[in-house]
This record gives C-alpha cells, structure tokens and sequence, in this order.
C-alpha cells in the first residue's frame, strides 16, 4: 500500500515579484476562555498578550489574536502532533476547543515597499504602518473574500485565506502588483 | 460605507461586518409558557425606530463577536457600540458627534 | 485647417507640442495642453451639437465639468467608444477621434431640426401629455422615436476591453479641489504634519489660477504673482511624502462616515495607452476631516436666444484665453449682472478682441474697480440695459440690446449689435453639490444670492468660493483657515494660530431667474437648462399648472435631470419658479444632490469585478482530477463541482445513466468536500447541539453518526447534514453546501448571545477536509486495502458510524453513511492529500469497476431514496413533518430551535404541503421542477394548484421517471390520479411513497 503522506498539494496560487507562496504550516484555531488562552500561549513558549490584534511569535511559532476568545496557533508543517500533545497537556480540565484546520487555508507573503498599496486595492483597513503596526493582525476582507492579515514586518505582510478562495486573492494581489509597479 | 467602532477591535469598516437587527430581543427562556401572541411578538415583531434605534451588528469579518449599537437612522451616526450582556448607556451619557 | 484663432503668446499650452486630432470628418491641430473644446474653438469651429429636443445648433458655453451642450463621443476602436464626454474635459492627445452627438445626418444640415420648427408645440410635460396611451404604443413607439430623435451618444456594442482598479485609502485630511482654497487648505495641513490627499478633477493642480492671465497677470497672493504662489505651493506638496497628490481625479460621491469616491481617470488623455494598465482607479477615500474647496460655477443670463454657438460664460471664453490661447472670437459683448465678469472683457481687449459692448443688466451705474477699469480702457459700457434676441444660424452673428426703464423693463429702441461673440455672466454659485450629498444642510444667503454651506453632518469644512468666498486673497486665506482646523480636528497639534472664518462676499451678487422681456413682444426662447432644452417659458408653464414644489417641477420640466444634473441651470431654474410662485427662494426648497458629480463610468464600479474574478471561483481539491477527466462543471455557490463525467459521445442523460447504474451495480466515487464542516467542542457541547437540532443528542454515543435537522426559530427546515460524534465533548457537524456560512452564523448567534454560559466553541472546518464518497456494494472492497487500523466490516462498522484511522499512511476521518441508498463511505483526509488518495482510492476500484459520479447522479440516486435536499425540495416554508421527517425530531426535548413554532395549530393541519412521490403514467416523460399539480384535468375554469413538483429526474435504476411534489395533504393521496398542468397539456400522475428505489433500505446494511 503505498504511503501518500508526503504527497501533499497545496492550492496553486499566482505569484509575482513581491508576491509569493509560503510553505505548508500547521494550524489550529484555539477557542475558549481566558484561562486556557494564556495557558496554551505559554506552553508553546510565546510571549503572554492579551491585546486584541496582535500576534506573538518566537522561533518557527506563532498565535494570532483573532477574537477575544479565539487564537491562531501557526508552526512549521511538522510541528502539528507536537503542538497538539503540548496543548492537550497543557489545557487539561480547562474549557476550550482546539480544532486543527492546517490544511483548511494557504498563505503567501507579500513584501515590499508597495505592499500596503497593493493590498489596499481589496482590504479596506487603514495599513500605513502608525495605524496597522509590526505585528498587528486581524481577520478582515479583501475584494469578495475574507483574508487574515498579519503585519510580519515593516513591509511585510502575510496573508492567510481559505483555500479555495486563495487564487482569487493571489490573482486580484498579482494585477495590482503589476499595476503598483508599473 | 460606515465606520463601525468593534468593542473588541476599534473603528473598521462596514465590509467587514454583518448587520443583526434590534438589539435587546432576548428569547424566551422557556418557549413552550409563551402564548402564540408572545411567541410571535418575540419571532417578528420589531422597532422601526425614526432616530435612536439599539441594533445588534457582528464584526463576522473580524473578531466574529456579535455586539450592540445604538445608531441614529436619521443619519446613521453611531452613539455607542457596547458588548453582549450590557445595558444600552444612557442617551444622556452618549458622546453626540459633531455638527 | 490652420489655428487661425489662436492668441500669439500665453497660455498654459506647449506650443511646441502640435497635436492631430479628427472632428467629425475633419482633421485639426491643437497643442498639448489643450482640452478637444479648445482646440476647436482655436481652429473656429463652434458648432458642436444640436439640442435635445428642438435640435438646435449648440457650441460650448463653459470650460469646465459643468458644460452642458458639447457632448462628443470619442473613439479609440471598434470596443473603446465613450459616449457623452464633455469636450471642455477631453485631453487632446495625437489621433484623438471625436464625434459630434445627436445630428443626423450631418451637423451643419439637421433633419431634426424639424422638431424646432414645432417647438410651440412641445411644451413641458409635452411627452408625459402626448404619448400617455396606449401603453404598448409607448414602449414599441414612441419613447424608441423620441431616444433616436433626442439621442445621447451610443453605448459601445463590445465588451469593454479596458481593465480598471480600485484603491481604499485612509487620511488625516482630504481636501477636495485644488484651487488657491484647496491648495492653501492642503499645504496648511500638510505642513502640520498632517496625512493629506488633495484631488482634482483637471489635469493639472491650481483650479481658478489657471485660468489667470499667464502674462501681465495682475493676481496676487501673499505678495508673490499668483502664477508663482501655485508653482511653489505644488511643489512643496508634492515633495511631501504624507501628500498624495491626485490630479485627473473626480471627487463624486460623499457618503456616510466620511467616505468619498473618487474616480481616477489614467490613461484617457494618453495617445497610446500602455497594455496592462488601467484605465481608471477608483478611491475610497476614508477620511478624519474633509475640506472642501469646489469652487464656484457661473451662471449663464436667461435671455431670448441665448444658447447659440458663439455664446459663452465670460469666466469660460477668459479660461480659453489665458489658458489655451485661444481667440473665441474676434467681435465681442458681454452681457453681465455682476462686476467680476468684467475682468473678461478686459482680458480679451487686451488679447486684440474688438469689445463692441458690455451690456450692464443691473440697475446700478457700475462704478466698481472692474467697471472703471474698463471704461479707463475705453470700453463701451451699456448700463441698466438687456439683451432681448440675437441671431445668427449656426453661430451667434448679432445681439439686440434694449435700455431698462425705470421699472426695469426693456424699452424703447433696440439697438442691434453685429458680434461673434457674446459673454454673459449672471453671477457665481457655489458648488455645494459634496457638502449637500454629505447630508449637511444648506442655507440660502439672500445677500449673496446663494446656497452656502450650514450645518455640518460630516466632519468637513468648506473654504473659498464654494461657500462665497470668492476674491483671490480671501479664498486663500480661508484655504488655510480651514486645513489648518481641519488638521487639528484629526487630532494634530497645530503650531499656527487659526485664523477666523471671513464672511461670504456679497460684492458678487449677480442676478437669478429670467432677464426682464419687453411688453407686448414675442421673442425667442430663452433657455434655462441647455442639455434638456428647458426655457423660462417651461418653468412658468409648470408653475402655472400648479406645481408647487422644485422637485416636482424638476421632474415635469426635465429641468436638471439630464447628465449634467444642471449645474448651470437648477438656480436660475428656482428663481424663475419662485418669482412665477412669488415665494423666496428657499420656500421653493432645492433639489436633492445625489452622487455622481459628473457621470462616471460602469467599469470604474465594476474594478476588478469582471470576468473570472467578478466572484471568487472555488475549487476543491481534486478538481484538476476532474478536469482532467472529462468533467462538465455546474456553480453551487461559489464552487464549481463536477456535475458529471461524459465518456465518448455521451451526453448528460447518457452519462448520468451509466454513472448511475454504477453506484448501484458496483462503486461510485464522489467528491462531497464542499459540504459545510463545523466542529463543534466543548464540555457542553451535545447540550448546545439539543438546543440547535431537532434530534436527541445527549443519547448519540461516540463513534456515531446521526442525520440532524436544523430549524429556525420559526419551526421551517433552514439545513440538514449528517452529525457525527467523535468524542464526548465534539461533534463533526456536516451541513448543505450553500448552507455552511449560515448555519455557522446561526450558531455562533446563539452561542454568544442566547446561551453564553456553555462551554461550546465552533470552528469551520469546510475546507480542511477534502472528502471522498465511495458508494455502492463493491464499495468495501474498494476501500480495505488502502487502510490501516481500522475494521470495515459491517459487524464493525455498521451504517452511521464514525472513526479516525489511516488511508495510504494519511489521517482519516471515516464516516460510514450514504446519500445513495447504497453501502457508502465517506473518507475525509485533510485537504492536501486529497487528490493522491482520490487517486489511490479510484486505482484500487479499477478492478470493481468504480466509476467517478457528479452533482447531477447525487441528484438522481438521493431522489431514488426519497432524500430531500433543502433549498430544492424545501422553500422555507416546509416544517420536518411536511417533509416526513418528523421521525427524526426529538419530541420530548424542552427545546430547540423551532420547537416552540411546532405548536402552531397550522403546523397540525392535514391540509399542509407535504412531500410525496409522483410517478407518470406515461413512464418515460420526465416532469419538469417547478410545474404545478391540479386535481381536474381540463378545466373549465383556472384552479389554484394544490401543489408543485421540486425534483423529477429519469431513473436508469428503474427504468422510468420519478418525481418528488410538495402537494397538499400528500400522504392521504397515495395512489389518487392528479394532473401536472403544462402550457401543451396535463401530464396525469400518481401519488406515491418518494422513496422509489429499495423502500426497505436493506442495501445501505450491506
Ligand atoms: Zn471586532
């Protein structure tokens, strides 16, 4: 019987220059209360944060605030089992919802001096750097879908979106790109 | 498009959220007491307010918390945005916006 | 033909830049620099139109947005045609081809012109009077004569090729019009460190000093020649890098909360566009503060025979001298009512255009500076006198001026003045169109004689003319006043004192309404709204048919309702109805100003919106599997899914029947990963799915799959989807396709703000799972090789069971459970591996003869088994019982969703629609969705249909047609003959059981 479990395929997305496709993550949306937030932020050695918006990060992890009782928990393809057994220690006897959703969405960076306005042409936040600083995200749209936006660096962002809806945002992302630059 | 004020994330645009209808429609807690009359007033009867009008919206594109506003349908200025489970501020105490 | 009509120097033009370009079926040149309007008129051609409804010959009046007469269309190619742009905003470029609009056939010689010779007898309200009935003969007849004979440009018959974009942007202060108020507003506020966008709507920043004599200029701000101010004022914004400059770029629409459209035009004025790049970009532009600074626009005078070519706004022909260098004629009058305009009449004697008279409509003696300055000049002024008629064919050759009495009527002799062309003036009124469009109220200013700004409902402010403040010095003081506010409003320190706002100006008083006629004469038309031919006559008439209110006036007159939404002519057009009414002007109230400012185009919304990205297209993950085997394709929603698989030289009916055969013979594979996946966890978690789902939950052990029926409160089916449990504290909850949003959307209502004390959380997982449905008796054997720690057998895996295991080294998640009717599987392995173990799975059920099934087989194999589907078989008005699945409802709950509505005596009534099967008695006609279900054949009389068919599909299985009804008392019809009334006849039918294929169901135990 043959083992499929290195045949994994992402959605196919259009890149260009400042657009590119990132590799495969472990993800997993962590809900419940505050307690069992705080703690599964710790036991993943990130720095504690309650504030809204904002996401923290260390080596190869990082959990992204996304409602008052929810959190993005991103890592390295590999790292889902281990995240998943630290977690289910880590929570035990508090009330929470740990789901993994790794492969429900892809993710590209976009990157350059023009990247806010080239996201601006679907997302309608405020992305000049005093208003949507290093580190901010958020769940919010761009064009006809939803999109979480993650402020990695001054002119970096990431973008996480459903896989289905990911070549429609790569392809809007890649015209205006080209615009942008032209 | 309005600039909705999140209790949870701040002022975001319209897109981003999801309107809910009137605020403060609590369900009953227990159905099967309600009369018809009771059970359809709670299913369909609701405000149409000219002016101040408590109105439930969900940040669906953002935080996906559900929250309360009261909003003026005379001009869609907002007075106050507050979360599930508190009580509409008083009008009184309501900052008006510029005119 | 040479620019014959071009002054020797000055201009904003570059003169060593010629320029080619094609009118109607001639070739010119102009310069860059230059707008279509004037390097016409500098090749003397002023004729370039003829009028809307009488066909009368038309020129341009303006320079400017607010022209209402000289539409051209202007082609590029066979798809690039725009109609109705206003020459005086058309960018010359090399081979710009223009058109002349509404002239057949040809604009010198006008059949339509006919019209004219009628026009006593097309009064207003003439069409709503005339072509009232028949009704059909409107439709058919007359409104497609009167849009031929009327005629605005044609729209382009091709798809539009161009590509446009959009942008959203955020500042501290936008300011709107880049004239000496806009540009002193900006750099005001740009120097306070504020973020600041300014636009405007020309292609080059300076607004009204553009207009200003390049040289012998006497305008002065801040004690540097104007000319030098703009300069340096342009420079220092945008050397900025908190300033966007936007030139080209049309303020149009004010919405709530500070929100502006803007439409970008980029490439329009390029001779060769480059490929790829937009045409247009449209703004949204959100706002902390707005400062609007939109100037004013001039009023033409309401007198007899005022619209010939030839006749323009002073303010228009001084544009088209100081910045175009153009000559607009050679002999001209200006006829006035206000002192400013008088700057016009200087400016063009200076220029060597012979002034034969200024024509002085006021009663006053004009003895301001303007006034003096010319008779100093030797200007032949004519006081306290009109214009009572001119003539001319196709351009205005002569005026007939009057003296006013002391009543201030035309009297006495009239002089008649040889021209080629005349100037009026009647005043300035501020462009409010923003400041009303953001629901701020307007005020009338009786000294002024205008609309002005009042109360604000948006964080703006106006500044300069558009709120009257009109002289050069004040309008840039105010400028700054106002950015400097507007900055600190957005929350910055400003280091400069605020100045005090000045008073409007009410030196610039001119006149409103209609100039005074002579007694006892007939004279000529004298028009109001240029574009929809209105007159003074019109109005009067509608104000004497009892009209009372502008609004309705406006829409019996067409006054102001044509594309230029009349902003020369909606002033003069109230005062003319005020005076008729003998009411102040703000009695008569104004017309709402809604957006678009000027006509924006389709594609500039539509942005990126268009074609393959007018709506996400989604895709699962075996979709290019699919394609590459063949499949045809349907929408559901947003996704494209596989609708079936045609092998040669089949068609759907062919290929659905085999695909069919073969689930039921042998395996099926489908691909279900659209299907709505919510988890839902917690320690509360079956207590919340009681609440939600009509079924028992509390008794569905782990390792169980139940079909949960989801309600609104409302006791209507809103979803259904099979409910797994995979442990104690999680359910993996399956809904409709086109439900997954909603549903998750209900839930979470629920959850946050009825029931916030569970301990339940929702996460979508739709798309982390591709799923694999293999259905059919070989569907076992299919799958056991490919797994690993898992028993399948029917003793260990019974129907509706659930359990995690492995598929070729992948994590599964296994459901047994069937939309068929079949043994089925449904194999759920995260996304990315789907294609590969599709792929394993479709190799391993080579030798079972599997064969891949789409929408449309799911459609007949579920309807075989009497499985609805919400949305199709249901309407929103079907309960569980009406769709016989009471069965299913856990009656002794307290509650869920919807239980309270079960209660309604309604919902008991034997009489409710229910879901039944109809079979034909004919059995190979297929009925069609939707038809109706009477009980008579061949009625006498129409009978209201007791029913309608929701399926109906042709069964290989069972060789014939089956249908699913909702049909009145259904179940107490069984076996009753009805009839399914059809535009060629009744279709007799039977009522019988909807499930058609296998009613003990022993096959899905398999
Ligand atoms: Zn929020």
């Amino acid at each position: 019987m043959a083992d499929l479990s290195t045949a994994r395929q992402q959605q196919v997305v259009a890149t260009s220059p400042v657009l590119r496709q990132l590799p495969p993550a472990s993800r997993f949306v962590l809900r419940g209360g505050p307690q069992a937030l705080v703690a599964a932020v710790g036991a993943l050695g990130l720095p504690r944060s309650d504030s809204p918006c904002r996401a923290v990060r260390n080596d190869g992890r990082a959990a992204l605030w996304l409602g008052p009782d929810e959190r993005l928990l991103l890592g390295t393809a590999d790292a889902a089992g281990e995240t998943e057994s630290l977690l289910q220690r880590a929570l035990a006897g508090m009330p929470h919802s740990l789901v993994e959703i790794s492969h429900a969405q892809g993710a590209f960076e976009l990157r350059g001096a023009r990247a806010a306005t080239i996201l601006n042409t679907g997302c309608p936040l405020d992305l000049d750097s005093a208003a949507f600083p290093v580190d901010m995200c958020t769940r919010t749209v761009f064009a006809k879908a939803q999109i979480v936006l993650w402020r990695t660096g001054a002119e970096t962002f990431r973008v996480e979106t459903a896989r289905s809806f990911a070549p429609y945002v790569t392809k809007i992302l890649a015209l205006a790109a080209c615009e942008a630059m032209s | 498009m309005l600039l909705i004020d999140c209790p949870y994330c701040g002022a975001r645009p319209e897109l981003e959220f999801v309107y809910g209808g009137q605020a403060h429609v609590a369900r009953p807690r227990n159905p099967a007491e309600c009369s018809d009359e009771q059970w359809a007033d709670f299913l369909y009867w609701r405000d149409n307010s000219r002016g101040v009008h408590a109105e439930r919206w969900r940040h669906t594109h953002g935080c996906g918390q559900f929250f309360n506003a009261l909003r003026d349908t005379t001009n869609d200025h907002f007075l106050a945005t507050y979360r599930v489970g508190e009580a509409a501020p008083a009008l009184e105490r309501v900052a008006r916006p510029r005119t | 033909m040479s620019a014959t009509f071009r002054a020797a120097s000055g201009g904003r033009i570059d003169r060593g830049r010629p320029l080619h370009f094609r009118f109607d079926e001639h070739d010119y040149t102009g310069f860059a620099g230059d707008t279509l309007a004037s390097a016409l008129l500098a090749n003397g051609v002023h004729l370039l139109g003829r009028s809307f409804k009488y066909h009368r010959p038309r020129g341009i009046l303006a320079a400017g947005a607010e022209e209402p007469n000289a539409l051209v269309t202007v082609r590029r190619d066979g798809a690039r045609v725009t109609p109705n742009l206003r020459a005086t905003q058309v960018e010359l470029y090399q081979g710009l081809e223009a058109q002349s609009q509404n002239r057949w056939p040809s604009l010198e010689l006008d059949l339509g012109a006919v019209s004219g010779l009628l026009s006593p007898f097309i009064p207003a309200g003439f069409y709503y009077k005339t072509f009232m009935w028949p009704r059909n003969a409107w439709q058919r007849l007359y409104e497609p004569k009167i849009r031929a004979a009327a005629g605005l440009g044609r729209a382009p018959e091709e798809a539009d090729p161009d590509t446009y974009s959009s942008r959203f942007a955020h500042c501290d202060v936008l300011v709107v019009g880049a004239g000496p108020a806009g540009l002193a507003a900006a750099a005001a506020a740009a120097a306070s460190g504020a973020r600041v966008i300014l636009c405007d709507e020309q292609p080059e920043l300076g607004g009204s000093l553009l207009s200003e004599a390049t040289v012998h200029s006497e305008a002065v701000i801040e004690g540097e020649p104007a000319d030098r101010w703009m300069a340096n004022t342009v420079r220092t914004l945008a050397a900025h890098p908190r300033v966007t400059l936007l030139t080209r770029t049309t303020a149009f629409g004010y919405f709530p909360h500070n929100l502006l459209g803007l439409n970008q035009r980029l490439s329009d004025h390029l001779a060769r566009p480059d490929s790829g790049q937009p045409r247009e970009r449209q703004w949204q532009v959100r706002a902390k503060e707005v400062v609007l600074a939109t100037g004013a626009i001039e009023r033409p005078l309401v007198f007899p025979g005022n619209d010939r070519p030839g006749i323009l706004l002073a303010a228009a022909a001084r544009t088209y001298l100081n910045r175009y260098g153009v000559l607009a004629g050679s002999r001209a009058v200006l006829v006035t009512a206000c002192d400013a305009a008088y700057q016009a009449a200087l400016d063009l004697h200076r220029a060597g255009i012979s002034v034969k008279a200024i024509v002085d409509v006021r009663s006053g003696s004009a003895d301001g500076v303007l006034p003096e300055a010319a008779r100093r000049a030797g200007l032949p002024i004519e006081t306290r006198s009109t214009v009572i008629g001119t003539s001319g064919r196709l351009r205005v050759s002569a005026v007939r001026i009057q003296r006013l009495d002391a009543s201030g009527v035309p009297a006495g002799p009239a002089r008649r003045m040889g021209c080629d062309l005349v100037l009026m003036s009647g005043g300035l009124t501020p462009s409010v169109h923003l400041f009303s469009q953001s629901r701020g109220k307007l005020a009338w200013d009786e000294s002024l004689g205008a609309f002005l700004p009042a109360q604000a409902a948006e964080p703006v402010r106006s500044a300069g003319a558009c709120r009257g403040v009109f002289s050069l010095a004040a309008a840039v003081q105010d400028g700054t006043r106002a950015g400097l506010a507007a900055a600190q409003s957005a929350g910055i320190t400003v280091a400069a004192a605020i100045a005090q706002m000045p008073p409007p100006e009410t030196s610039a008083v001119g006149i409103l309404g209609a100039l005074p006629l002579p007694r006892g004469i007939r004279t000529g038309k004298a028009f109001v709204d240029w574009q929809n031919d209105v007159t003074s006559r019109d109005l009067a008439l509608a104000a004497r048919e009892g009209f009372r209110s502008i609004e309705h006036v406006k829409r019996y007159t067409t006054t102001g309702m044509a594309t230029d939404q009349g902003k020369t002519s909606n002033i003069n057009a109230l005062a003319i109805v005020a005076a008729e009414l003998d009411k102040a002007m703000p009695q008569v109230g104004l017309t709402t100003f809604r957006p678009p400012y000027t006509p924006i185009s389709f594609g500039s919304f539509a942005g990126f919106a268009r074609g393959e990205l007018f709506d996400p297209v989604r895709t699962t993950p075996m979709h290019d599997w699919a394609a590459r085997h063949g499949a045809v394709f349907e929408n559901v929603g947003l996704w494209k899914r596989a609708r079936y698989f045609p092998r040669q030289g089949e068609d759907m009916h062919a290929a659905v029947a085999r695909e069919c055969l073969a689930a039921r013979g042998h395996c099926g594979l489908f691909d279900g990963s659209t299907l709505g996946k919510i988890e839902v966890v917690g320690k509360d978690a079956a207590t919340f799915m009681n609440r939600m789902y009509v079924n028992a939950w509390t008794s569905l052990a782990v390792g169980r799959c139940r079909y949960g029926i989801l309600l609104r409160d409302d006791g209507f089916i809103y979803d259904d989807g099979v409910v797994a449990r995979t442990a104690e504290d999680r359910f993996h909850v399956t809904t409709t396709t086109g439900g997954a949003a909603g549903v998750l959307a209900l839930m979470e209502d629920y959850r946050q703000t009825e029931w916030p004390d569970l301990d339940v959380w929702l996460t979508s997982t739709t798309e982390q799972w591709a799923v694999i449905a293999v259905q059919g008796p070989s569907a076992r054997r299919v799958l056991e090789p490919l797994l690993e720690g898992i028993d399948i057998s029917a003793a260990a895996m019974p129907h509706m069971s659930v359990a995690r295991a492995r598929i070729c080294g992948v994590p599964m998640l296994l459901m047994r459970v069937s939309f068929t009717g079949e043994l089925g599987f449904e194999v759920n392995v995260p996304a990315d591996f789907g294609p590969a173990v599709w792929q394993a799975i479709y190799d391993s059920g080579q030798k079972h003869e599997i064969a891949p099934y789409g929408t449309e087989t799911m459609h007949v194999l579920r309807a075989e088994k009497g499985y609805i589907i919400v949305g199709q078989d249901t309407d929103g008005t079907v309960t569980a019982d009406d769709a016989g699945l009471s069965w299913a409802v856990g009656k002794s709950k307290p509650d869920f969703l919807g239980k309270r509505a079960l209660q309604r005596p309604a919902f008991a009534s034997p009489y409710r629609k229910q879901l039944v099967g109809l079979l034909t008695r004919e059995p190979q006609c297929v009925l069609e969705e939707g038809a109706q279900i009477v009980s008579t054949p061949q009625r006498a009389a129409p009978e209201a249909a007791i029913g309608h068919v929701t399926s109906s599909y042709y069964s290989a299985s069972l060789g014939r047609s089956i249908a699913l009804a909702l049909l009145r008392a259904g179940r107490a019809r069984m076996g009753e003959t009805l009839y399914v009334a059809m535009p060629d006849g009744d279709i007799p039918v039977q009522v019988a059981s909807p499930i058609f294929y296998d009613p003990q169901g022993s096959r899905l135990n398999g």
